[in-house]
């Protein structure tokens, strides 16, 4: 009995060596936990910022030496981790990659505590706040150094999001990406409550999300007898041929699946009608975090999006796959609309941006509907380039500061009105902060036309059988102009606006925004919940008023100013070389 | 060894730009050696294009040209582009031309904007223009040459506009760089039609098709509007309005930028399209008669100026005419205009540097009439500029008269030596020559000689009249030395070339090689008939400006006086054919625009600022409206999916 079982059971072969830069990660955080427990507090921070930042480089040198193996010109193409469990193609080395270089410039603007000497998270995350207890920490200095095991833990996770080959390994992928997320997301040293409010409503969300993506799982499973991409595609593709043997209707389980397991997806990437939380949790996470978080699930939710509608929507059976198509085409179109429409109204720049991500998902998915390789392609460069000026562009938030009554150095002055006349006082800063704004917009000569003009390119394009998405491109560039709006104003704030101050005839917004120097956090005078206050008229005024605290640039130590160095570089050489970075992606993008 | 040399020559471009980044970049902390980086630079160029030369020189005639490609630029579909540098005869002329004097105005700079407290960023311009007027010259493509005439524009724009602190020399600038465009539009639209034709922009195929094509009207288009291009940058006729005005640079940029470089590029373009403009018999025609119009147009300026810079641009206008005359004879005529061009960058940049020393020992003041007699307190400057003033009125053996008399010659023989051509044009140039000689006599007799129009105590009655008091000095060793340089070129860079026709062989693998034609007159009389009507210039502006008083404020003047004074109203008639219905033009469009498309962006503005709060209200900040949202659009998704599948 037990020899028989031996032999019909073949086991799976591991491929050990395509883990390594998953293992590096993983083994990273499990040590950087440990650091926390045996090494002494004041040696921490060094100790986790070159385990983190050495655990990121490596795995990214591995996986350029594994890309070159597999994808080089003598590659022997695409392996599979666990019988597929995990696809290792040239797609999703494109994007590990893109996420662990996404990280890395992320840690360098975590572990910058600038000339303030203070980073972006609670003393201890832990304590309630405005207790005595957070006050203590807060003089002891103590500094919550388990951020960086778990940023390692979600890189981990974003690292095997995009490469899953099952339904199962995606969703454990997920939750391992989305955990630490939601903790790192409350643990802001400024604004804790506006910061623990984001947590929880990123953390019941996301809940929301996952028991989506789960029960489409499910639904799929009953569809197919499998969780397998690969092998829901052939159920598929066997119902498309009217095989003998299915009860009618059978279809409709796949209808529902998918669409549960793309609206979990969804969720991640920030599209109409799952983009709720963005603004909030965006505003709300520490600024640091906000960039990792923008850029990097961003870049491992495509991933794993691109392999579900590439795999399983494109194999569907013809009228299955119009009406799929024409939710996600609804999707695009929402997601465009409203992040350019609403993105328009913000006046926090942090705001601001979350809804720029959400227009940034709705180009991608123009991308996406292309349907073609075009469209992967499309997809990975604009991963890249939004990726790298996303990290960037929160870089240079962090070193935008209020200034406390007493002269010190507080939170983020997060108002547009607060970066007026910044071009004068920082003109290297506010130009880095231009161009990452310009590139978004897709003006030429900077990564981001490069990018979206691929992406829209491919959705011309379409294929064959799946048509053109014209339509689509034409509100994709309606958008785009909707969008070219904010972020042009914020140029023009910086560079051509005199810096109000004393001017009585302005709307009485900020004041109180800044909260007392110690780093408590404003407490009862904030009316919760905080969002609600972001829905007044009164917001949509984007000059600051007499009495709203100074604003100041701080010097960043090192970290963030090599994140922006980086992103500016990046936008620009791609912007105007773009063809070895094309290159590049052509030869590794060949989905499995 | 010897490719690898041609493969270091993008090193000619990359130094100086290096140069440029380093001295922008460093900021104040290198004011204090900044401008020696500048000048190694140059140098180092100036060293490796020398290097160049010697291992072309090593060639046969037939592998002069050397194509180096740098890296794959633009990969669009059907527009490829690759970037690479071009090194045959006429590059390296123009690198060896562009490095040798820029290196010499570098040094001269060095102590001419000892006392600017912006000399770092100076010389960081000028280094910038260096790089890019060698990317223009040794471009193996007309896109990648436009970079560098982009940069080259680029360059005479910050640095016309230098002492912008001063309002007129920031609108000098404006004005150069407006006018510029206009040119910049030539060479788009060349560039267009290019790629329409012959589906590339590089050289090599753009001439192959040009010389197969059949199509007369097309190549007549493009010479054409490559020759709007040439006539910004070389401030040719209709387009010459701001070489005057971009005279209120420092004078190092008016020698090498307005005087011996950037403003011959227009010439060189047209050499190097030389394969299109041969096929196309009105283009070169046109560009053949807007050379005569600008040589007589900028020697009657000339002749009226009082500014002793402004004189001397008006001198070069013509002096550019007179190549752009020669390069409009077609293939006989390339070479005698880039050997013109080449031999006026050495006397005329010595004039301008000349001009400087002047302006540095008196006050920076440019006003010639309060000159004079300066001679004997400027004695180097005086011979150098004496040298320089020998050479651009053709007086054997200086360097102008080797160029120069052939272009007459060669204008002579125009058409073949048939028509009405050879006459019209060779007495234009015949005639400007005289009038050549007049205007750069009484500019030198005015400054150096006659009596002195300045002192250096004043008297009661000086300062009625208006005499100035002034302590002119000979200039420092590192303003004189450059000098000397290019008064040597002056005096022997001409016959040394031009004997035994060595240079136009040279120039024969880009130019080929073409059958002279005789002139309609013989050779020696036009060489004496040049000579007479020189030295008859020459003797009357001595009669006038030496021999007899000059007055220290001008006179009122004939009415031609008057409108050479202000340039012949090119800026009138400039003013009220483009300005004036341009601004009428602009006015309307901006009423227009403001009625219409912004009323119409503030309509949709503002309904997208009410949908937007209207989408506003949604993100309400409760988790349980967000979910409820969630669950909403998943709802409205599945009755999309459902509807479409039945």
């Amino acid at each position: 009995m037990i020899a028989q079982a031996a032999s019909t059971f073949v086991p799976p072969e591991v491929q050990w060596f395509a883990l390594v830069p998953l293992m590096v990660v993983l083994g990273a955080g499990v040590v950087g936990v440990l650091v926390e427990s045996f090494v002494p507090a004041r040696a921490r921070r060094p100790v986790q910022t070159v385990l983190t930042l050495g655990a990121l480089v490596g795995a990214l040198a591995v996986l350029v030496v594994q890309g070159w193996q597999w994808f080089g010109p003598e590659g022997t193409g695409q392996v599979l981790v666990l019988g597929g469990s995990m696809v290792l193609d040239g797609f999703s080395v494109a994007l590990q990659g893109t996420i662990l270089l996404c990280a890395f410039l992320a840690v360098l603007v975590v572990t910058d505590r600038t000339s303030a000497r203070q980073d972006a998270f609670a003393p201890s995350a832990a304590a309630i706040p405005g207790s005595e207890y957070e006050e203590l920490a807060r003089r002891r200095g103590l500094e919550q150094t388990e951020v960086y095991p778990l940023l390692l833990f979600a890189v981990g996770g974003m690292l095997v999001f995009p490469a899953a080959g099952d339904l199962v390994t995606m969703f454990v992928a997920l939750e391992v990406l989305s955990l630490p997320l939601y903790v790192l997301a409350g643990m802001a040293r400024r604004r804790r409550l506006l910061s623990q409010e984001a947590s929880f409503k990123y953390f019941v969300l996301g809940a929301f999300a996952s028991a989506l993506f789960l029960f489409g799982t499910a639904l799929l499973y009953g569809f197919s007898g499998s969780v397998r991409l690969d092998g829901i595609a052939r159920m598929s593709l066997t119902v498309a041929q009217d095989a003998p043997g299915l009860p009618e209707g059978w279809v409709l389980l796949w209808l529902v699946g998918i669409l549960l397991v793309l609206a979990g997806l969804l969720f991640k990437v920030g599209a109409v009608p799952f983009q709720a939380w963005t603004p909030d949790v965006y505003q709300g996470a520490p600024t640091p975090i906000t960039g990792f978080m923008a850029a990097c699930t961003k870049v491992a939710a495509f991933g794993a999006l691109v392999r579900v509608v590439y795999l399983l929507v494109v194999n569907a059976p013809p009228e299955a796959f119009d009406a799929v198509k024409a939710a996600l085409w609804t999707v695009a179109v929402a997601t465009m609309l409203v992040g350019a429409v609403v993105g328009a109204t913000q006046t926090d720049v942090k705001r601001m941006l979350g809804y720029s991500s959400i227009a940034h998902a709705g180009f991608l998915l123009v991308a996406l509907l292309g349907f073609n390789a075009q469209g992967v392609r499309a997809v990975v460069l604009y991963l890249l380039v939004y990726g790298v000026s996303t990290v960037g562009a929160f870089a240079v938030v962090t070193l935008v500061r209020e200034v406390g009554p007493g002269g010190e150095v507080v939170g983020e002055a997060t108002h547009l009105g607060q970066w007026a006349g910044l071009g004068r006082r920082s003109p290297l800063l506010a130009a880095s902060f231009s161009l990452f704004l310009l590139s978004f917009a897709g003006i030429p000569l900077t990564a981001g036309f490069i990018a979206k003009f691929s992406a829209f390119e491919a959705a011309v394009r379409g294929t064959p059988y799946t048509g053109s998405a014209t339509a689509l491109v034409v509100v994709g560039v309606i958008a785009s102009a909707i969008a070219v709006f904010f972020y042009v104003r914020v140029v023009v704030i910086m560079f051509f606006s005199r810096t109000v101050e004393g001017d009585g005839s302005t709307v009485a917004v900020g004041a109180g925004s800044a909260e007392d120097a110690d780093g408590r956090g404003a407490t009862a005078e904030e009316p919760e919940p905080h969002a609600t206050q972001q829905g007044t008229p009164q917001r949509s005024s984007v000059v600051v008023a007499e009495g709203a605290p100074a604003v100041t640039v701080v010097r960043s130590e090192w970290g963030s100013l090599v994140t922006v160095a980086v992103a500016v570089v990046t936008v620009l050489l791609v912007g105007v070389f773009p063809q070895p970075v094309l290159d590049l992606v052509d030869g590794l993008t060949r989905l499995g | 060894m010897d490719t690898a040399l041609f493969d270091a020559a993008w090193l000619l471009v990359a130094i100086p730009l290096a140069g440029a980044a380093v001295l922008l970049l460093a900021g104040r902390r290198a004011d204090g050696w900044g401008h020696w980086v500048g000048v190694l630079a140059s140098a180092a160029s100036l060293v490796l294009g020398l290097a160049l030369l010697v291992s072309l020189l090593g060639r046969d005639a037939a592998d002069r040209v050397v194509d180096v490609d740098l890296f794959r630029w633009i990969d669009a579909g059907p527009l490829v582009v690759d970037a690479g540098l071009r090194v045959d005869p006429l590059s390296l002329t123009f690198v060896l031309l562009v490095t040798f004097v820029g290196t010499l105005i570098h040094v001269y700079s060095v102590a001419y904007m000892e006392h600017d407290a912006d000399r770092r960023r100076f010389f960081a311009y000028l280094n910038l223009f260096v790089a890019a007027m060698l990317t223009l010259v040794l471009a193996d493509s007309y896109l990648l040459l436009f970079v560098g005439w982009e940069g080259v524009g680029l360059a005479s724009y910050l640095l016309i506009g230098f002492w912008n602190h001063v309002p007129a020399n920031a609108s000098a600038a404006n004005k150069a760089f407006v006018v510029n465009r206009v040119a910049d539009v030539g060479m788009i639209v060349a560039l267009m039609l290019m790629f329409a034709t012959f589906g590339a922009v590089d050289f090599d195929t753009v001439h192959a098709g040009a010389a197969a094509s059949t199509d007369t009207a097309l190549l007549t288009a493009l010479g054409l509007v490559l020759l709007v291009a040439a006539c910004g940058k070389s401030a040719q006729f209709p387009l010459q309005s701001w070489l005057g005005d971009a005279m209120a640079g420092p004078t190092p940029v008016s020698a090498l930028i307005h005087a011996a470089t950037m403003v011959t590029a227009g010439v060189y373009l047209v050499v190097r399209s030389g394969p299109i403009f041969t096929e196309a018999p009105v283009a070169l025609l046109v560009t053949a008669i807007v050379g005569a119009v600008t040589l007589l147009f900028g020697a009657v300026v000339g002749c009226a100026k009082d500014d002793v810079k402004k004189a001397l641009a008006a001198s070069t206008m013509s002096q550019i005419g007179y190549m752009m005359l020669a390069a409009g004879l077609g293939p006989i005529g390339y070479a005698f205009a880039i050997f013109h061009l080449l031999t006026h960058g050495f006397f005329k940049a010595g004039m301008f540097l000349g001009a400087g020393s002047v302006m540095h020992g008196m006050k920076d003041d440019v006003d010639m009439r309060r000159y004079g007699a300066l001679s004997t307190a400027m004695r180097v400057t005086w011979l150098t500029f004496g040298a320089g003033w020998l050479a651009i009125l053709g007086i054997p053996p200086f360097s102008g008269f080797w160029s120069k008399d052939k272009i007459i010659e060669s204008a002579f023989a125009a058409d073949g030596g048939h028509g009405w051509q050879p006459w019209v044009f060779g007495t234009v140039a015949l005639v400007g020559a005289g009038i050549t000689a007049f205007y750069m006599s009484r500019l030198f007799f005015m400054t150096f000689h006659g009596e002195r129009r300045w002192a250096t105590e004043l008297t009661a009655g000086d300062r009625e009249a208006g005499v100035p008091e002034r302590h002119p000095h000979e200039s420092p060793l590192l303003m004189t030395a450059p000098m000397v340089v290019l008064a040597v070129g002056s005096l022997g860079l001409g016959g040394a070339l031009a004997i035994g026709g060595g240079f136009a062989t040279w120039l024969e693998p880009v130019t080929g090689h073409v059958e002279h034609h005789d002139p309609v007159l013989p050779i020696p009389v036009i060489m004496v008939a040049t000579i007479v009507l020189v030295l008859v210039g020459a003797f009357l502006a001595w009669r006038q400006y030496a021999a007899a008083p000059v007055p220290v404020v001008a006179p009122r003047g004939s009415v031609l006086t008057r409108a050479a004074r202000a340039d012949l109203h090119q800026d009138a008639v400039n003013e009220n054919l483009v300005m004036r219905p341009g601004q009428y033009l602009t006015r309307s469009l901006v009423y227009g625009d403001k009625k219409v498309v912004d009323g119409g962006a503030m309509g949709v503005g503002g309904l997208l600022a009410v949908l937007g709060a209207g989408v506003q209200r949604l993100q309400n900040g409760y988790v349980r409206s967000y979910a409820a949202m969630m669950l909403a659009g998943f709802g409205v998704l599945l009755v999309v999916v459902l509807t479409v599948w039945n």
